[in-house]
């Protein structure tokens, strides 16, 4: 029997609909091919002949998960729920949760919430500068690790005994544990809870979207780095999300470009070849919510577990971040005032893209240089020509050497 | 039993995701088949294989009419005279369209690696490198739970484990090592990966992403550190785009002088030849050279 997937999409929709069902306790690992213990199909399917756990599915009650309601109640005091995904690893998912998070719980009138689904590679904790923290237990629910008076973090990592531990999970469990942090999580009430999650489509998305979906997400929030390997996986996040029903609120492009600190030279480490995440989000029809430089002070500031707004405040990449964090609060329908709770003035010390077309005509107007992400967002691109892409800070000299990219439109 | 004609399995491993497993892998592959080795690259990151797009093959499709009852033939890329023979196998050869998603569970991609184990026809290789996805989950205890109940173990050379120097990466790392202390797994050595990135201008090298983490968790983990890669833009260029890398005039890597841009006017002459002949003239052939070598030492003493 081979293994051809040209229509992997029926499995995805009885994934996603299984996942809200409620699941028997099983005496024996799934076997292979297991339909799901959740699926309507359960001790039915051809892999269920000969496995232990055979008539307990077959037999289970196949209703709603009965904790689903649990769940929306305890979430009821969450004004704001935002995903943060991407197929791809190490594009900054958590480094974009935690900015995000930051930059929201600078205005002191928000509370904001961490939940990290990544259970294998929890990274939240140490960004935070949390990592040695467990967690309280009380007459109410498990208490959030509070990072400042208005920002609580929860993670996998304040329960492991040893924090070099491996988390050797497989799927089922981590679904456990998820539904436990959704479950049993005295977050109390909050504007936002941002959820971070590990790469991939797999155990970890289904139940988040699965558990959620009754007290509504907001929407998700998808991160890439412009080369089109991590392109690639971001387009099957966004098919995942399509599918799931989950709205996206916007694509960010992280490390788009990096500026030398000796020379200010801009230089695209991940080259852009496909045009990069501006033309996956017009070519996908979601909303681009920015493009945040390279800075190597970011992964500093995560390392030793800082705010990089408060070390940092003079970076292009700040000024970035916070445009993509307003374009965010945009998308969510929250006052501008409200997000950063400052004046929302734009940031005119940050990275710009230009974008010409192969006869030398700007195909996005200098004039919008401080609202570049949007003129990209905005602009049209035809098929079957040739871009050329440049990457300056606003702030450049006009000797200044810009980097550019070529790259065409496929027909 | 497909894995029976192989004389090595390397595993390349992370608890991190983007920090180059997949890169790491393209490169020991493309310099092992340099070396003449014929090499064979299993791809069992199931919710998001970037294989076939770093050997630019995105557009085979797998044999699904020479299947035979044994199983999928891998997908061969072209051979030239010296070099061994390579092949994939990846889900993205199975899927319908590049975009699509791969929502499983894990029972599910169990069974998938399972079958990528036994029925994948490699014929007889000297190498099988094993690309897998981020963190230590179904894949990590499926692959390894397989392999050990089916390979020997003078087959099972050990894993490969790839880190960038930040903290946080590091951090995750840890966490695979502790997962092969666990399972049994030899760790053949770490890799580092994007340490620094010399910009193109003013040749300053930055450490983009810190540096030395890496060899610190080697010597506290106590096992062999491989070296350290820097982030080359020419090599994306080389998967990107296919062009032979070229360097400014005067650029000198580990003491040899790389090709310079002298001669790149036309595009022809950039993206002519074999990705595996393209790679010699990338600034890092001679770091995965040394590597290799090490490897080499390691299996076949």
């Amino acid at each position: 029997m081979a293994p051809y997937l040209t229509s992997p999409l029926e499995s995805v929709d009885s994934a996603l609909t299984s996942a809200t069902k409620t699941a028997p306790a099983l005496v024996a690992p799934e076997p292979e091919h297991c339909p799901g213990p959740e699926s309507t199909l359960a001790g039915q399917g051809d892999a269920c002949a000969g496995c232990p756990n055979q008539a307990i599915c077959a037999s289970a009650p196949k209703g709603p998960d009965p904790d689903i309601p649990l769940i929306t109640q305890r979430l009821a005091g969450i004004s704001h729920k935002i995903l943060v995904l991407s197929g791809k690893g190490g594009v900054g998912k958590s480094t974009f949760t935690t900015m995000l998070a930051h930059a929201f719980a600078s205005n002191p009138s928000n509370t904001v919430g961490i939940m990290d689904t990544d259970i294998c590679g929890p990274s939240i904790p140490k960004m935070m500068g949390v990592e040695s923290e467990t967690i309280h237990v009380t007459s109410t629910g498990w208490e959030p690790v509070w990072v400042s008076d208005n920002l609580g973090v929860m993670s996998v990592q304040f329960m492991l005994p040893n924090r070099d531990d491996a988390v050797i999970w497989r799927g089922a469990k981590k679904n456990g544990l998820i539904k436990q942090f959704l479950k049993d999580v005295e977050w109390g009430v909050m504007d936002y809870l941002v959820i971070d999650t590990p790469p991939g489509t797999s155990d970890e998305h289904l139940s988040v979207n699965g558990y959620l979906k009754e007290s509504g997400v907001d929407g998700a929030v998808l991160v890439t780095t412009p080369q089109e390997v991590a392109l690639l996986d971001v387009r099957k996040e966004i098919d995942f999300c399509r599918k799931a029903g989950i709205r996206i609120l916007g694509l960010v492009e992280n490390m788009s470009g990096f500026v030398c600190p000796k020379c200010t030279h801009t230089s695209e480490i991940f080259r852009a070849t496909t045009g990069g995440g501006g033309w996956l989000a017009k070519e996908m029809d979601i909303p681009f919510l920015g493009a945040v430089p390279l800075d190597s002070r970011i992964g500093m500031a995560c390392d030793f577990g800082e705010s990089f707004f408060d070390s940092f405040p003079d970076s292009p990449t700040c000024g970035a971040l916070k445009e993509v964090v307003r374009n965010v609060g945009t998308e969510l329908g929250v006052k501008a005032e409200d997000v950063l709770g400052e004046d929302g003035e734009h940031d005119l010390d940050m990275l710009a893209v230009m974008i010409l077309n192969s006869a030398g005509s700007v195909a996005t107007s200098v004039d919008l240089i401080d609202e570049h992400l949007l003129a990209i967002a905005g602009t049209r691109f035809d098929t079957g020509r040739t871009y050329y892409r440049f990457c300056f800070p606003v702030r450049a000299k006009p000797s200044d050497k810009y980097h550019t990219t070529k790259f065409a439109i496929p027909q | 039993m497909s894995l029976k004609d192989v004389k090595h399995i390397v595993l390349v491993l992370s608890g991190k995701g983007g920090v180059g497993k997949s890169s790491v892998t393209t490169q020991l592959a493309l310099t092992l088949s340099l070396k003449g080795c014929s090499v064979g690259v299993l791809d069992v990151d199931l919710t998001g294989p970037s294989i076939p797009r770093f050997f630019g093959i995105e557009n085979e499709k797998n044999g699904h009419g020479h299947t035979n009852g044994n199983g999928d033939a891998a997908h061969t890329t072209g051979l030239a005279k010296g070099h061994g023979s390579l092949s994939c196998m990846s889900l993205g050869f199975l899927l319908g369209d590049r975009g699509d998603a791969v929502v499983w569970r894990g029972p599910k991609k169990t069974a998938m690696v399972r079958q990528f184990l036994s029925d994948v026809l490699w014929g007889s290789l000297d190498y099988l490198l094993i690309d897998t996805p981020p963190g230590t989950s179904d894949e990590h205890i499926s692959l390894v739970e397989t392999l050990l109940k089916e390979a020997t173990p003078e087959q099972m050379a050990g894993a490969v484990i790839v880190t960038t120097p930040q903290a946080i990466s590091i951090s995750d790392v840890k966490k695979e090592i502790n997962f092969c202390r666990k399972t049994g797994v030899m760790i053949l050595g770490v890799i580092e990966n994007m340490a620094g990135f010399v910009c193109p201008n003013c040749s300053e090298c930055t450490n983009v992403f810190s540096k030395g983490g890496g060899q610190v968790m080697a010597q506290e983990f106590d096992v062999p550190f491989m070296g350290s890669l820097p982030i080359d833009p020419m090599f994306i260029r080389l998967i990107e785009e296919g062009r032979r890398p070229v360097y400014p005039e005067g650029t000198v890597i580990d003491g040899q002088a790389m090709q310079t841009n002298r001669n790149a006017d036309s595009d022809e002459a950039e993206t002519a030849g074999l990705l595996v002949e393209k790679y010699t003239a990338c600034s890092l052939y001679p770091l995965f050279d040394g590597i290799v070598k090490q490897l080499l030492s390691k299996i076949e003493p």
